[in-house]
This record gives structure tokens, sequence and C-alpha cells, in this order.
């Protein structure tokens, strides 16, 4: 019987069963943050403890970085968090890439970049969207501050076992459906609680096709679909992405690479479930409500609760509905934007900017809606830079920002302001979540949010761009 | 360290209403610019129980009669949304000692388990039961006690409750933070740090 990547993954990193039952797990790569590392490393300090292996641990600030004047936050408590950060780095010995690093970025998008995330690994950081890093055949959950502090003093964890779901999409994607419509499909077909207990194998020619960073754009969304974890089985396409980064170990790179391989899930490994979606059935897919799951396709109407099938569905819809204080049963397309950005851990990667870019080329950003776009990491910044992006999205009307978090969840100074309505790439549409507390969201692809930045309203992408 | 055993919780309850309650709600993103968890308690639930004034709204963590609850009751997938700690935090330091709710979000659950603060399981029915009668009676008695996964009230209820058997262990035999039994196999870590070959 076959096994598994996350059955090959697991067993390779188990220390040994705990008298809980649970499993201690290595964790091969620990990424940190200022938002949750420094409450653990105070833990740390508490119990006297150290931090076990500091060259498995990678750091990066992120969240409350200000994306005009990077280093130089006019919040008091933003700056105290930075600074924090530097310290426990410093005092222990962690690998930081900062503000002058030119490394800088959302800790899931420097992952990648620097070759820190391999296949066949175990990964954890206390962040919930760390299943992005599942898009290289990596193991990588999502933990809290207490998580953080056994991570940084054991390099392991206690973890139950998680069952598997091959998520399979098969077929073609049709013209202007890219990776974020797959994944918002995937939730809106499976609930944001479907995957609970779950790790979500994505699988089948649609993700064999796509790019590592259109793969990243899913596996980061697994969360949302309750997920623990999401990943990706390892190919060459994974091997080509890493070959030469900086943190690869190149001294016997073919060798490396066959074990990279060796963990993608046989051929008949044994799956708790399998879920099967023709490609052809996605559409460009957006948020009309306050959670992921709240999807539709485009051309779709914004649900109405007359047709919910059970009280609780209709309960969730009013309440949805009265939040975005959108009218039920009416198209989604054409909904009033106030706002739009373009950046986040989802969709801040260089691919993204340059599709964005290629179909707002040309064209205006209407009158009276904030557009901005943020990217993931100084290296995309300076690379969107060097291939002239940053140009086409000024030109537009677009705001060009420095790295960062930034709208995605606005602990820094990008924030919705009263009940302004944001087209957004990022993956989280929760009340308030963008700043406002009464601020809405809703979640689309990249270039639907450049459509919407240039209409003036949630439109559809197709109906603008020619996507022969 | 030897960690307390919690096999029982007992106080007076206060219901939260909603399904879906994520942690966005529990403690708004703006609040956890901290580097210590202290004070994050007068945050809980803060966009809920202030309006964009900061006028306190009719929640019912704002009214007199419920001050000083220490279960909290919620209904589906409550916790769900981010693995941020801080919303477990906030409860734990607003001073809530335990949540019964219809379901937990996962990794909230196990951030709460963590904490000492269990998080148990009841049905619909069993939580509108509890509901009103902590609406009836503020003052109402709960005890929820882990060996025989049971809550029973003042009031005269005896409820089935259902949590993890790893959380419910933890608990009660006062191992809910593991941080002592994963530093003590040291040996083991380290040798699979070594049989990993890219562990340098
Ligand atoms: S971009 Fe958004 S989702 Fe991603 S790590 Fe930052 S805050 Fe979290």
């Amino acid at each position: 019987m076959g096994k598994s990547l996350f059955q090959k993954v697991w067993d390779s990193h188990t220390v040994g069963t705990l008298a809980d039952g649970r499993t201690q797990l290595f964790i091969g790569t620990h990424l940190i943050h200022e938002v949750t590392s420094p409450q653990a490393f105070g833990m740390l300090r508490d119990l006297g403890l150290t931090v076990k292996y500091p060259s498995r641990t990678f750091a990066t600030v992120d969240h409350i970085v200000p994306t005009i004047n990077q280093d130089a936050p006019q919040d008091p408590l933003a700056a105290e968090m930075m600074q924090a950060l530097q310290k426990n780095c410093d005092d222990f010995g962690v690998t930081y890439f900062d503000l002058r690093s030119g490394k800088q970025g959302i800790v899931h998008v420097v992952g990648p970049e620097q070759g820190i995330t391999q296949p066949g690994t175990t990964i954890a950081c206390g962040d919930s969207h760390t299943a992005t890093h599942g898009a290289f055949g990596a193991i990588a959950f999502g933990i809290g501050t207490t998580q953080v502090r056994d991570v940084l003093a054991t390099q392991t964890m206690a973890l139950e076992p998680l069952k598997v779901r091959r998520i399979e999409v098969n077929g073609n994607l049709r013209p202007g459906v890219y990776a974020k419509d797959v994944i918002l499909h995937i939730i809106r077909l499976l609930g944001a609680k479907g995957g609970i207990g779950f790790a979500y194998e994505y699988a089948g020619d649609v993700f064999d096709r796509m790019s590592m960073e259109e793969r990243m754009t899913v596996c980061n969304m697994s969360i949302e679909g309750g997920a623990r974890c999401g990943y990706v089985n390892p190919d060459a396409k994974t091997v080509a992405y890493l070959n030469g980064r900086p943190y690869v170990d190149m001294s016997n790179f073919e060798a490396t690479a066959t074990r990279w391989l060796s963990f993608a899930s046989d051929a008949d490994a044994v799956y708790d479930d399998v879920v099967k979606i023709a490609a052809e059935d996605i559409e460009p897919t957006v948020t009309w409500g306050i959670s992921p799951d709240h999807g539709v396709a485009i051309s779709e109407l914004i649900p109405d609760p007359a047709n919910a099938t059970s009280e609780i569905e209709k309960q969730s819809i009013d309440e949805a509905l009265a939040y975005m204080k959108l009218p039920a049963g009416t198209p989604i397309k054409g909904v009033k934007i106030d706002v739009a950005f373009l950046g986040s851990c989802t969709n801040g990667r260089l691919s993204d900017f340059r599709e964005a870019a290629k179909y707002l080329k040309g064209h205006k950003v209407a009158a009276g809606v904030h557009a901005i776009a943020v990217p993931g990491s100084q290296i995309v910044a300076i690379q969107c830079e060097k291939e002239g992006l940053d140009q086409v999205f000024r030109d537009a009307g677009f705001e060009w920002r420095a790295a960062g978090c930034s709208m995605c969840l606005a602990m820094n100074p990008d924030k919705l302001i009263g009940d302004q309505l944001c087209a957004s790439s990022s993956n989280r549409n929760f009340k308030g979540r963008q700043g406002s507390s009464t601020g809405r969201t809703v979640l689309m692809s990249p270039v639907m949010v450049v459509a919407a930045a240039i209409k003036g309203h949630i439109a559809d992408a197709r109906e603008l761009f020619d996507f022969a | 360290m030897a960690l307390e055993k919690v096999k029982q919780v007992s106080g007076r309850g206060v219901f939260v209403p909603g399904a879906d309650i994520d942690t966005d709600r529990i403690i708004p993103a703006r609040f956890m610019k901290c580097v210590t968890f202290d004070g994050l308690g007068e945050f809980a639930f803060y966009d809920v129980r202030f309006d964009t004034e900061g006028n306190r709204t009719n929640h019912p963590l704002n009214e007199e009669r419920f001050a000083g609850a220490n279960i909290l009751i919620a209904g589906m997938n409550f916790g769900c949304g981010s693995s941020r700690e801080h919303a477990p935090q906030s409860l734990r330091k607003y001073g809530f000692d335990a949540v019964i709710a219809e379901s937990f979000a996962e990794i909230f659950n196990g951030n709460c388990t963590t904490l000492a603060m269990p998080c148990v399981v009841a049905s619909a029915a069993d939580v509108a039961a509890l509901r009103a009668a902590v609406e009836a009676d503020p003052q109402i008695q709960i005890t929820i006690d882990l060996e025989t996964q049971k809550v029973t009230t003042s009031a005269g209820h005896s409820i089935s409750i259902t949590l993890p058997e790893s959380a419910r262990d933890a608990l009660t035999a006062g191992r809910w933070d593991p941080i002592q039994e994963l530093i003590d196999n040291n040996a083991q870590i380290e040798e699979r740090a070594k049989a990993l070959g890219y562990v340098a």
C-alpha cells in the first residue's frame, strides 16, 4: 500500500508519541514574524530556555510595516514590535530578513523566494497562511504562540495526525480563470469548515500545469477551507524553481532533487477522501459575504435567504448581507467598489503583478476608487520596478507601495474607512478584516481586482479584456 | 513544572450570539500590536461591545447581570479564522475559564487547551437550553466536568458534552502545556534531526 506525501513527511519527522497520544513532530523549518513571536520569546525567557536550532528559524517583518516610508512607523507600538523582533533575533542567533536586507517581505513570500521552503520538510509559522509553503510539497502548519515557543525551544511540537483529502481538478481552465478562482471555487464547494481535521492534497492536471506561484495561491487558502494544511506534490517545476536559490544546498543538487521528488504521493496511496472537480465548471469567482466560502461565480446572483435550505443557512445569509449592505438576489456584477487592493501572501507575487499589469496597461482607475498595489516582498518590488510594472500601475492611477501585508489585515496604516467596499486579492473577507469594523471585503483574483478598479464596480474581467 | 489538573470548571455563564465567530471578532487585529499578552482582555469582542463611536452596545458582555461570568457559551464554529493565540489569550485575560459551544475551529481549540481553558462541545438544543437558563437567571451555577463529560447546573440541567480525547487527557492529567515533555525527549529530537539530514 502506497503512502501519501503527508504520511511520508509525517513519518519521517515523528520524534515519538507523547503521553496524551499526540505525536511529537520535528519541525524542519520555523518562520517567525513580529506579531506572534515576541510573546513566545518572552515565554522562553521566563522559562530560562533557549532556541534549540537557531539556524532553522528565519524571521522577517511584514504585518505592521508601513508601505510608505517602510522603516519609519509612526505608530510607537509598531516600532516597539520591530525592535523586539530585532532584539530577539540578535539574542538568540536567528536569521532576520530585516527592512535593510533587501529581502524583507511577507513571510510566505520570503520563504519560497529564499529557497528556505523545500519539499519533504515540515514547516511551522505563527501565522494561519503557512499552508502556502505546501505548494512545494512541504507539510506546513500555522501555529499558535505557545507552539511557537515549543518550536523555538525544542524544534518540535505536539500534534494530532490529520486525515488526507485529495482534491483533483482535471481538464482545462477557461480563459480568464485563475488559481485564485480555483481555490475560491473549492472552498465554496466544500465549505469553510469542510476541511477540519484534514490536510488537502491538490492534484490533477490543473495543478500540474500551474506555476509554483499559482500553486502557492491555492495552498495559501487551504486554511480558509478549514484544512490544517494543503500541498501539491513536488515535480520538475518545484525543482526548477528552487535550483540556485540562496538557501538551497547546491553541493549535490541532483541527489537533493531526487530526495525531494521521492516525497511525492505514491500512485497507490490511500486517501481518507477524494473530491473530483471539473476545471471547466470553474468561473471567475468572487465573495459576496463575510466568510471565504460565501462565493459566487461572477455571472451569478447574490444569494437570497428565501432560497436557503436550512434555518442556519438563512441566518448566515441574512447576517452576511446585512453586514455587506448588499441586496439579496441581485447580480454581484455591478456592485460599486471604493477601494482596490492588489497584494497579500495570496496574490502579491511577481506573476500576479505581471498578469494584472498586462491587462491594466492603457486603462485608468475609475474616479473615486482608491487603488493600491503592494508587492509581497522587496524582491518582488524590485523585480516589478525593473520590468516597469510599477509605472503601469502608477499611470493607471494605482498607488505603488513598499512590501508588506498592508490592507490584507490592516495592522499598518493601510485601512478601509467606514463601510468602504474593497475589491481585494487577499484571502479573508471577515468582518472588520481590513481595518474598519464596518469595512467590506470582496475577494477575487488580481485580474478581477484590476477590472473592478477600472470599472468602479465588480466586473467580469472577461468582458473587459481579451483572454484568447 | 507541575501543572494544575483541570478536571472541573465552575462558575456563571454568558451567551454570546452568532455562528462562525472568528478570531478577528474575538480580538480585532488592530489590538494585536503588543509584545506581551497582558492587557488583551479589555479588547475581547471589542467591535461588538462598542459601536464605531466607542459607546457600549447592548452586547451581553456589557450587561451588568453577566459581569463576572467565566464560562462563555456560543454557537457553531467558534474561533474560526486566524491561528492567532491573541484570541484565546484575550478571552482568558478577560476572565473566561472555559467555553461551551456547538463546535469549535480546530486551531483555536488547541490553543485554548494549552491555556488550560477547556472548549467543550454540546448539542445545539443543549446550548439553546443553557442560553435560555443563563438569560433567565444569570446567577445559575454551571459546572463543566471533564471526567464525566457532563455539564450540570444549579437549575438542574445535566448535559452531555464532548471534547477531543487528547485535550481531555491533557487537561485532567495536568499535561495541557506540553513543553516539559517535549524537552524531556531531547535525545530523540537530536536523533531525528540527524536522520533527517537537512538540519545542519
Ligand atoms: S498578507 Fe495577510 S494573510 Fe498573508 S500573512 Fe500577511 S496578514 Fe496574513
